[in-house]
């Protein structure tokens, strides 16, 4: 038991890395999935968008925060493209979602290739240490990574992060995304152009997502095309255990907020299965799992609710 | 003024479904005209009012609203000119946004929207105003939910933010049909205050004959896709539920719904 605690000890300062890190995921998906009412699948790639691109600047010597500022813009181009999907082509979200997902796994080998005619599926960082935001030299003036640097790094962006996102989505702009997303009819009624707001928010979104991508590829110090692969579902099971959690606190800041937390005690939870003995291999399985009974609490509550009240309401 | 001329609507051209929802329709609807339209199930009347709206492209035709041609134009630009009101309540609200938040998307209708705060100090005040005439305490509950409201009370902030900024034409379609008979009263004495305040000229549709009757300087009747009878003025005044039966019937209309008999 005290091997236990001490080795989950010891994974702590990286579960919070890396919770914060797939926060700013959450983040993007909490656009998508929460504001637009949209399964965006477009995640699983953008993922790996961010975080290829990175790499590869990172290799070319761009500065590492202009690189992260590239992958950004990166996601919104690969957001922008399901969006124009869905919006010009009537192409319904999940299979929009879906294709721009396909399409871009071979984009995403093509961007770590560094070229069109070349591609590669992984991007090792491990030379350029030290130019990665993450990493801080040691006693021999080696780099290597630095948890305590990477999740100050991390808290503060995820805070900035909701900051800006309470901003805009009090703008008349971002009331105009949400208004699309909560009723389409009553939002053209009002003249707002659905499908720019909606290319709009999955650009947002896909910013978001591709940013943590990059940020995920800095702190492992490597970047692989399949790096994003389950994203949406970590992203969805961040989103609901927050809700779940924390959903009785009101309010844009709160629910945001509750959606990085949320990623944190997902990875929490992953470090314990580890820990316990949970083999790898099994941990999408597990993941898929969790998000399963997660998505039905709020059904078993409201039936649970209702039974209630027939039972009250035969008593009566 | 509002010129709709020889529009036709076919939904499902060409397969077994085919449907001639409209057929070679025309109305022009003058400058205050205020408009009620009445006519059996499936008459058309909902999807006149969609086509003008531009929730579905008419199949030919041209709708032009004072002078401008609006039948190319998508919906949301569309929009910019009209006010609408649905049947069903839950259509005309964002839900999961708050009341002020509601007024302030309908406060920039016809507007460019940027990067300004969505809602206003100001605006408050003006919302506030504007919610206290409605006599449903719903100045005070400006930051609720518009999902926690009643339909009525839902109608009721939707027929206001239909007015907030004064369109060029009223579309309401059956927007009392799904509220209480006390309530549906109520809404309708706010709609017939905000149709006078701005002069609006108003299409109404109701399934209710006396009210049709009762409100507006004209009235038409649909059927199978066409005006089969299209009355204004002091020939309006006299009208009765009985001359209303027997114009139906003359049309071949039999089966005139027993909702209207009874109402
Ligand atoms: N989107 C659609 N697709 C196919 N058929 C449609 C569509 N909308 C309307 N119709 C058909 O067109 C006809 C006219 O419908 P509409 O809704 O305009 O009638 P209405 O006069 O409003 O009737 P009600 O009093 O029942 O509301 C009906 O036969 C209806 O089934
Ligand atoms: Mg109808």
């Amino acid at each position: 038991m005290g091997a236990f605690f001490a080795s989950l000890g010891n994974q702590l300062p990286g579960t919070l890395a890396q919770g914060l890190i797939w926060g700013v995921m959450a983040l993007g998906l909490y656009l998508s999935f929460k504001i637009l009412d949209f399964a965006d699948l477009t995640v699983d790639s953008s993922f790996a968008t961010g975080g290829g691109l990175c790499a590869i600047l990172i290799t070319k010597n761009v500065n590492p925060i202009i690189a992260l500022c590239l992958s950004f813009c990166a996601g919104m181009l690969a957001g922008g493209i399901t969006g124009l999907l869905n919006t010009k082509l009537k192409i319904p979200p999940i299979l929009a979602g879906i294709l721009t997902q396909l399409g871009l796994y071979s984009v995403n080998l093509h961007i770590m290739g560094g070229g069109f005619r070349d591609s590669k599926p992984n991007i090792p960082l491990l030379k350029f240490s030290e130019a990665l935001i993450f990493t801080s030299p040691n006693a021999n003036g080696a780099y290597t990574s630095d948890r305590t640097k990477t999740i100050i790094i991390c808290a503060l962006l995820c805070a900035a992060l909701v900051a800006v996102m309470y901003w805009f989505f009090g703008t008349e702009i971002g009331n105009a995304i949400r208004a699309t997303g909560n009723n389409e009819h009553m939002a053209r009624a009002m003249s707002i152009n659905t499908n720019s707001m909606k290319v709009l928010c999955l650009m947002l979104s896909n910013g978001l997502v591709a940013l943590s991508g990059a940020l995920f590829s800095q702190y492992q110090g490597y970047a692989d095309v399949n790096m994003g692969r389950g994203a949406i579902v970590i992203g969805l099971a961040s989103i609901i255990i927050g809700e779940v959690l924390l959903g009785r606190f009101r309010g844009f800041v709160m629910r945001c907020t509750s959606a990085i937390i949320g990623s944190i005690i997902y990875y929490l939870i992953i470090a314990i299965v580890i820990t316990i003995g949970l083999s790898t291999d099994d941990l999408k399985l597990f993941s898929a799992v969790v998000v399963a009974i997660a998505l039905a609490v709020p059904a078993m509550k409201k039936k649970k609710a209702k039974v209630a009240k027939a039972q009250s309401g035969k008593e009566a | 003024m509002l010129e709709v001329s020889h529009i036709t609507k076919i939904f499902n051209a060409g397969t077994v479904n085919e449907k001639v929802a409209i057929n070679d329709l025309s109305i022009t609807f003058n400058d205050g005209d205020f408009v009620t339209v009445i006519g059996g199930n499936g008459a058309g009347k909902s999807t006149l009012m969609n086509l003008i709206a531009g929730v579905y492209p008419i199949d030919t035709g041209s709708i032009a609203l004072n002078g401008e041609e609006l039948s190319r134009l998508p919906e949301f630009k569309r929009a910019k000119k009209l006010g609408r009101v649905f049947q069903d309540p839950m259509m005309g609200t964002a839900a999961d946004m708050q009341i002020d938040e509601n007024l302030a998307l309908a406060y920039r209708r016809g507007k460019g929207r940027g990067l300004a705060w969505g809602v206003t100090k100001k605006e408050k005040e003006l919302f506030r105003e504007q919610l206290s005439r409605l006599g449903l305490g719903l100045e005070d509950r400006m930051t609720s939910k518009v999902g926690l409201l009643s339909g009525g009370q839902r109608q009721a902030i939707t027929l206001l933010m239909a007015t907030l900024q004064r369109p060029e034409m009223l579309l309401l379609d059956e927007h009392t049909a799904a509220l209480d008979p006390v309530t549906a009263k109520k809404v309708l004495a706010l709609s017939e205050e905000l149709i006078s305040e701005h002069s609006l000229t108003t299409m109404m549709v109701t399934h209710n004959m006396k009210d049709a009757i009762r409100h507006g300087n004209r009235l038409i009747m649909m059927n199978a896709g066409r005006i089969i009878f299209d009355v204004s003025g002091e020939a309006k005044q006299k009208l009765t539920v009985d001359d209303l039966m027997r114009e139906f019937a003359k049309a071949g209309g039999d089966d005139i719904e027993d909702r209207a008999l009874l109402s």
